[in-house]
Formats: structure tokens, sequence, C-alpha cells
């Protein structure tokens, strides 16, 4: 190769970089201008009510009495109730050890650098929910019983969510591919299935597991209110994760499917070696949308009578002792907080993930 | 023709027709090919030559006559298609190569699941045909990497680990580059003169008097002529196959 001049340099001071990126151009001006009076206008007073003007000390509603800004004491005095709802004090350790180890394995599939992800995802999705199961309903090894009505808070939001998240997945591949099905049984099945699901709004699905299906089902046969909401919502995400998976299935080129059938591999072993790896990568988005907004919807279970993080704000910002409109919406601003720091994880984590697939494929 | 002699036959088409709707895209097609035969397959786009190869593994289905592949009949029956594609290895216009996939991965996939080789001995056979299509060294690159004469030549040594007793052909040199089309001609010589019972559409006629043992000019849907590349070529019967020729050939 023969040498040949370097490119030309770019300089880029400050200025140049003001008038690139803030300045370009009359519309991007007035936008830039625009961002900066919002940001002016809205965050002194904002940060004056978070912090300046808040309560941070004191133990009853007479530690924020006549303070115009957010009463910071009473989360501290409710973080209980907010992580564990009326889950039974002496008890709250159980769930200590079901969040401890949720959150190292999650760490664990999260950190690119730790070895033997499929071994620790395996038992992610095996033996955790198993041993979280036993330790906070109790039961078992002479744990005692802690019924499910009492789950609340934190804790219960993110049972829901994770059980919503985890079983909705592989149902929505199953109904996808069913959707596509040669056999008409089956395509008809799915489809119905999904079209009715998805024709349903949760609240109604979420009131008719609560109060309508025990009426149909024959006397003696009760079964927990806390799964029957689980299932319907592992169901109604399902349906909705059914049509994202199709929308992947059907972006991949004809000629995939045809060079898996031409080498003389079965129809499972195209979906899952050929079809489904290359289909997930391209839903990848899609799907974390699902699953963010399945973590947000988790509020709704309030409606039947839990006591998630939402509900227990809720109940909170009508307590005799506390109530006054600064304690409400510090409440409101605390879910808010925690709702927003695991959908922002999600999507974060998402746009790595998706980041490393495109590396694989050039690499 | 020469049906009389010896062996039975590797591919027999008997009267096979296709519809799409009510367009008849094959018509009564006959062919036998005999084991170790190359047959060229050419025609104007849209005259069913890829339609006609494509039923042969049942890429497409034929709604009349028989397919018989080395004694096995194509219907319905799944355990039928799974024994015959095990048999036909494909090579596409477009490779279909699996992007997800290393090249080896590519090659090794089908034996393993399909045949139950054990890994070791599937990854051996790949790599020797790999050596054959000169691109080991290729082995643990991602396809998109390659160049599109790298990708069919890796795309015909996963058809081969399969050890297939029939290759076909669609059009494989049709989507390169000028520059690729004679790499992947070679590599398909080389296999030819191995002996390998082949049926390739393409419109590389010196490909076809190179190898061929029967060039089959198809026209809407029919084979109008059949004969040895020789008399084909220099004296073609039909008025359409002459047209044909004087287009590709012209310039």
């Amino acid at each position: 190769m023969t040498a040949f001049r370097a490119p030309p340099k770019h300089h880029e001071g400050p200025v140049e970089w003001v008038r690139v990126h803030l300045f370009d151009g009359v519309f991007n001006s007035i936008l830039t201008l625009a961002m900066i009076a919002l940001v002016v206008w809205a965050v002194p007073p904002a940060a004056k009510w978070l912090f300046i003007d808040a309560a941070w000390h004191g133990a009853a509603r007479d530690a924020c009495e006549g303070v115009s800004g957010a009463c910071w004491p009473y989360i501290g005095a409710r973080l209980g109730q907010i992580v564990y709802g009326f889950y039974d004090a002496g008890e709250r350790w159980r769930a200590d050890v079901v969040f401890a180890f949720g959150a190292i394995g999650l760490a664990w599939l999260v950190i690119p650098r730790l070895p033997r992800k499929g071994w620790v995802g395996g038992m992610m999705l095996t033996l955790y929910p198993l041993v979280a199961f036993v330790l906070l309903s109790g039961g078992w090894f002479g744990l005692p019983i802690v019924s499910t009505e009492r789950w609340g808070g934190l804790l219960l939001t993110l049972v829901v969510a994770a059980v919503g998240i985890v079983a909705s997945l592989p149902l929505g591949v199953i109904l996808a591919l069913g959707r596509r099905s040669e056999l008409p049984v089956v395509r008809v099945l799915c489809v119905a299935f999904i079209e009715v699901w998805r024709g349903v709004p949760m609240i109604t699905v979420l009131f008719a597991a609560s109060s309508l299906l025990p009426l149909f089902l024959p006397d003696g046969w009760e079964f927990d209110k806390l799964l029957r909401a689980l299932i319907s919502i592992a169901f109604f995400n399902a349906a909705y994760m059914a049509e994202v998976v199709r929308a992947g299935l059907q972006a991949l080129p004809k000629g995939q499917y045809e060079g898996a059938a031409a080498l003389g591999l079965g129809y499972w072993q195209a979906m899952i070696f050929i079809v489904l790896p290359q289909a997930l990568r391209t839903m990848l988005p899609g799907i974390v949308n699902n699953m963010v907004s399945m973590f947000k919807d988790t509020s709704l279970v309030t409606i039947i009578g839990f006591f998630d993080l939402m509900g227990t704000i809720q109940a909170g910002a009508t307590d005799l002792e506390w109530a006054s409109p600064n304690v409400a919406v510090t409440g409101y601003i605390f879910a808010a907080l925690i709702y927003w720091a695991f959908c922002f994880s999600m999507s974060r984590y998402s746009a790595h993930l998706e980041e490393q697939l495109a590396e694989g494929e050039r690499r | 023709m020469t049906e009389s002699t010896s062996g039975a036959p590797m591919i027999h088409l008997d009267k096979v027709s296709k519809w799409y709707g009510d367009f008849a895209v094959l018509k009564d097609i006959n062919l036998t090919v005999k084991p170790g035969e190359k047959i060229v397959v050419c025609g104007p786009s849209g005259s069913g030559k890829s339609t006609m190869v494509r039923c042969i593994n049942r890429l497409e289905q034929h709604d009349d006559g028989r397919i018989l592949v080395n004694g096995t009949e194509l219907t319905r029956d799944v355990r039928n298609i799974d024994t015959v594609r095990r048999e036909v290895g494909m090579v596409f216009q477009q490779f279909n190569l699996f992007p997800h996939l290393s090249i080896l991965n590519n090659c090794t996939l089908a034996p393993i699941w399909v045949r139950k080789m054990p890994k070791k001995q599937a990854e051996e056979i790949a790599m020797q045909y790999l050596t054959q299509m000169r691109i080991a060294d290729q082995a643990n690159k991602h396809p998109m990497q390659l160049s599109g004469g790298q990708q069919q030549r890796a795309a015909i040594a996963r058809a081969l680990c399969m050890h297939p007793k029939v290759m076909l052909f669609d059009e494989p040199t049709s989507a390169l580059d000028p520059e690729m089309i004679g790499e992947v001609l070679e590599v398909m010589v080389d296999l030819a003169r191995e002996g390998m019972t082949m049926i390739c559409v393409t419109h590389e006629m010196g490909f076809a008097r190179e190898v061929a043992d029967r060039v089959v000019f198809m026209d809407a849907g029919e084979i109008i002529e059949e004969a040895d590349p020789e008399t084909f070529f220099t004296a073609p019967k039909h008025d359409r196959c002459k047209l044909f020729l004087s287009q590709i050939l012209g310039h």
C-alpha cells in the first residue's frame, strides 16, 4: 500500500461545539433557548421544594406541620410498609433473603465478566422461584405461613412483575408460533386466545380473576387470589408478547426458513437453532418495551385489594396520622422514583444487549 | 433419450405439474437423472426452472404427477420429505447462510442434529469441506464478514457436510459480483469431476459446456429441449431456444 497524506484535522473548540450542537440554525437556536428557559423556570422551585423547604427529621405529623416542602420523615416512618406491605414484621428477613438472592442472581447475569451465565440463568428460572415461594409463603421447614393477602409494597410489585415478565415471554413465543402454524386447530386456538386477552382491559381481567372466577368454580374449589391475579397477568401479557414475537418471526427472510428446511432440520430444530435466535434479536426493543409497560401495570392490582408499592403509598396518603397535601405528594414522588429506577435500568440494559448482539454478528 | 441404460434413476419426475391459482407454472415435466449425471437447466426468467428444482426437495409442493428421489416418493408424508432432504443438498441464489452462527457452526449444525453425528467428527468433516472450498481460514468468522464468493462457497460446504447424494444449485452465481463468479464455478466444476449428481439452474453457459451431461431448456413451465451441450449450443431445434441462446450469447 502506498502512503497517502493524513486526513485533514478538525479543530473543534468550545465555541465551535456550541455553534454546531446548540445553535445550528434558527429552529435549533429557538429550541435551545426554550429549553434553557424551561430549566430555569422549573428546576429551582423543584429543588427548593424537594430539599431546601423539606422536613428531614421528626417522628409524626408534627414533623411536617407548617413545612412548605417535601415531608421525608413520612417516607422514613413508612419504609417498612412501602417495602413489605403488611408482611409480618418478624418474618421480613425472609423477604430480605429473597431480595438479596434475586439481586445477586440478576447482577451475575448482567455483569459481562462473570462466568457460567447459562448455569446461573437456569438456577434463576428454576431453583430461585421455588426457594422464593417457599420462603415467602412459609408452611415448610417450620416457617410460619404468611398469607399472600399480607404481601405488599415493593415486595408484591416485584413478585407480580417478575412472574409476569418471566412467564409471558415463553408463553408469547408459543402463542406466536401457534398463530403461524399450518395446523388449523392450533392456529385458530392461538388467534382466539390472543384476541380475547388483548381485547379486554387489564382491569377487567383482574376483576374477573378476583371476583368472577370464584363464582364459576365448584364449591370447595378455591385457589389463592394472588395466584389467580398472577395467572391472568401472565396470560394478558403473553397475548401482547405474542404479537411482538410474531412481528419478529415475519421480519426474518424466507431464505432462513428454506435454508434450514433444505438441510433437513425439523420444525422445532429450525425454530430453536435458526429462527428464534435471530428473531429474538430484532424483537428485543419491543420485548423490553412490553416488560417496562408490564412493570408499571402491576400497580393495577391495587384495584382488587392488594397493597403493592402504589397501593401502600396511596393508603398512606389518607392516613390521618400523617395526612397533609405535602405528605401525599412526597409519597407519589418517592413511588415514581422507584418505578423509574427499575424501568430505566431495564431499558438501559436492553440497549446494552442490543449493542452486544450487533457486535457479535460483526465479530 | 438414454433412459434405458444402467441403474435406477437418482431423480425421477413423472408428469409433474404445479399451479399458482389458475396459472400453470409447471406443465407435465418429465425428467430422469441417473446417479452421477450433471444436468444444467436454463431458460428465460419465469419459465419455472427454479420452481422445478425446488420441488425436488419439497421447498415447493407439486400438485400433480410423481417425484421420486433415490427411490423415495415425495408425498405429504413428513418422513419421506425428511428422508429426501437428508439426501439432497441445496445451494441458493442468496446463499441463505445463518448470519448468527460462525461458518463452522453453519456447517456442523445439520450433521449434529439431523444425522446425530458427534460434534468432533462433524467439525472434522466441516473443516475438510471448507478446505476443499478453499475457505478453511474463514471457519470461525460470521457470514457477513465474508465476500459474496466466499459465502457461496461456505454454503456449498454446508450442504456437502450432510454427504448428500444429489446437489441442487438454484442460480448459485446470479447474486455475485462478476469477479467472484469464477471462484464459485471452479469449485462446482471440481465437485462435478468427483462424480456428484448435480442439477444446476444457471445461465453460465461456459460451465454448462464444461460439465453438463445434458442441458434442459425450459420455457413457460415446459421442458422444450433436452440435449447434450454440444448439440444444444450448436444445433438447437426450437426457435424459442435459438432466441434465448442468441440473447445470452449474443454479446
